[in-house]
């Protein structure tokens, strides 16, 4: 599976996670893996939608795992181990305003996925790769 | 066996699709000119009976007459039956309907005012997941079973206000007459669907106080009928409390829990649902989703307009004490009054028990949804495009279901015949050379 997400589009932000959800319910994974894939996914696309200028989800399922391939053009992360704290968020203040940015999306991520890799974050973009396993 | 309220009128069906786009489980199908309700995926949330515009769909509930095989029968109306009639009283509508052929009248108010209490206490001592889900809405506990199953665990294990009701008003009533269980009739009067079913297929206990569910729309001109023969010995219990639970935000009133969040209409429940999953609103004590507009006074089987009844419900609040007097003996002991049935996962929308199946046939319900047109036109008598690939995948409907998939098929037969027509066969037309 996969969506293109576009930057600044707060209506339908969210709305593959909610697709890949839907799948996962259907695929009779454990519902409490549904829920930490959902989270994980649902993040790293809010963060392509306030940080980047557009991207892709891409989603794939094998019987024992999930991976999700959150892949970004945009000016990338620059400090990652600031980015990776709770709290800290480089998201715009009208963004913030909305309610979003709260500086949780990559501690969050990291937290439910069991292996997150962050392929690279250079100014040309963001790849992050997560492996939940079934 | 499943039983379900939400039933077909087959005679006034005419198969046109307003039903199965507007179910919120994609529930129904239309086959054979007439729409047809999967039992396991539907939630008797009623939302079918609303928009249908033949009527064709009804609820089943009981039939007053069963009142007769029990000595001793007692009615239990929902607080939304207090919106319902203009320039009534509480007490007035308890009367007449008391004088429609009960010998007593308990008010499910009262017992949501129980409930109210209970849930005060409960919080305080049992360490629940938030935000905490209501139980009251057996819709929306079966949407959580079917597609929130991460949320079973957040569900306020109380009985909703009506099975208190049943139980409380059938225990006194045993002690009063000396009557036993069979003897004693309770008799909800319902404004849902949902909750016709939740007492022939309980949820969280293992069967329902109530004998019978009558719906309030039945109900509703015999109480007309009965308004002047004024009966006192009605006693009217209920607060602002309980009489609230009529509309969406009182439950949450009752709980006296500072950050609660209510949400009336199914499809919005599933929004915030979705987002309470997501671990969004972990801000939030308490979560009261309805599946109605309104809440209960917006249910399929309500008489009068539901913003109408909403602030009829709002002016009788006002005139009433804040909390009930709740006899003491009644919640001696809570428990009594806690859901003892584990509620489960339902395992309606998985494709296939092993994994790896499943996998494959979300492939092909993929490639198959890409070829379709997407315009969801409901056509084909599924929900939608990616509805119907499912419904292939799962052999119940073909790709030429699809009107567009099946024009274009036609095109191609066609152009083919066209091409084959002018081919003439030697005899009659093109010469031929004949090679010896």
């Amino acid at each position: 599976m996969e969506f293109d997400v576009k930057a600044r589009d707060f209506s339908s932000a969210g709305e593959s996670s909610s697709a890949f959800r839907k799948t996962l319910l259907m695929l009779s994974v454990p519902s409490d893996i549904v829920r930490r894939a959902s989270i994980a996914a649902y993040e790293a696309e809010m963060n392509i939608v306030i940080h980047s200028y557009g991207g892709k989800m891409h989603f794939e399922i094998y019987s024992d795992k999930i991976v999700i391939i959150a892949e970004d053009t945009g000016p990338g992360i620059k400090d990652l181990e600031l980015a990776m704290t709770e709290g800290y968020s480089t998201a715009p203040k009208e963004v913030i305003e909305m309610g979003f940015g709260a500086g949780m999306g990559l501690p969050n991520m990291k937290r439910n996925a069991d292996v997150m890799d962050i392929v690279n974050h250079d100014e040309n973009g963001t790849k992050i790769v997560m492996t939940i396993n079934i | 066996m499943y039983i379900h309220s939400v039933t077909l009128d087959k005679d006034r069906c005419k198969g046109c699709t307003n039903c199965i786009k507007r179910c919120p489980t994609e529930a129904i199908r239309v086959r054979d000119g007439k729409a047809k309700i999967i039992k396991e995926k539907c939630i008797d949330c009623g939302e079918c009976v609303r928009v249908c515009p033949y009527h064709a769909k009804i609820v089943v509930t009981d039939d007053t007459e069963m009142m007769k095989n029990y000595k001793y029968k007692i009615a239990l109306p929902a607080p939304s039956l207090y919106g319902q009639f203009k320039d009534m009283t509480i007490g007035d509508i308890l009367a007449s309907l008391k004088s429609c052929g009960f010998d007593e009248v308990f008010e499910v108010a009262y017992a949501a005012d129980i409930v109210s209490y209970i849930t005060r206490t409960i919080v305080k001592i049992k360490n629940f997941k938030r935000p905490i889900i209501s139980s009251a809405c057996p819709a929306i506990v079966r949407l959580i079973q079917q597609r929130f199953p991460s949320l079973i665990d957040n569900i306020l294990d109380i009985m909703p206000p009506v099975e208190v009701a049943g139980k409380i008003a059938k225990d006194e009533a045993k002690k009063k007459t000396g009557l036993n269980d069979e003897e004693i009739g309770v008799f909800f009067i319902s404004p849902c669907a949902a909750k016709v079913t939740s007492v022939k297929n309980p949820i969280g206990i293992k069967k329902s106080y109530i004998d019978g569910v009558f719906s309030m729309h039945d109900i509703y001109s015999m109480i007309l009928d009965n308004r002047r023969s004024r009966d006192k010995s009605v006693e009217h219990a209920s607060s602002m409390i309980g009489v609230g639970w009529a509309n969406t935000g009182g439950e949450s009133y009752g709980t006296s829990l500072e950050n609660c969040l209510f949400v009336d209409g199914i499809q919005n429940v599933i929004n915030v649902l979705e987002e309470i999953e997501l671990g969004k609103l972990n801000d939030i004590d308490f979560f009261e989703g309805l599946a109605c507009i309104g809440g209960c006074v917006g249910g399929p089987l309500t008489v009068e307009n539901n913003f109408v009844a909403r602030n009829r419900i709002m002016k009788i609040k006002e005139k009433l004490n804040k909390e009930a007097n709740i006899k003491k003996h009644l919640v001696a002991d809570y428990r009594a009054f806690m859901l003892n049935v584990e509620l489960k996962k339902s395992d309606v929308l998985n494709l296939d028990d092993d994994i790896d199946k499943a996998i494959d046939k979300m492939k092909l319900i993929d490639e198959i949804y890409k070829n379709l047109p997407g315009l969801d036109c409901g056509s084909c008598g599924s929900p939608g495009c990616r509805a119907l690939a499912e419904d292939i995948v799962k052999g119940y409907a073909s790709e030429y279901d699809c009107i567009f998939k099946l024009k274009d098929r036609i095109k191609i037969l066609a152009e083919e015949i066209n091409k084959l027509s002018i081919k003439i066969p030697p005899v009659i037309g093109s010469d031929k050379e004949v090679k010896s």
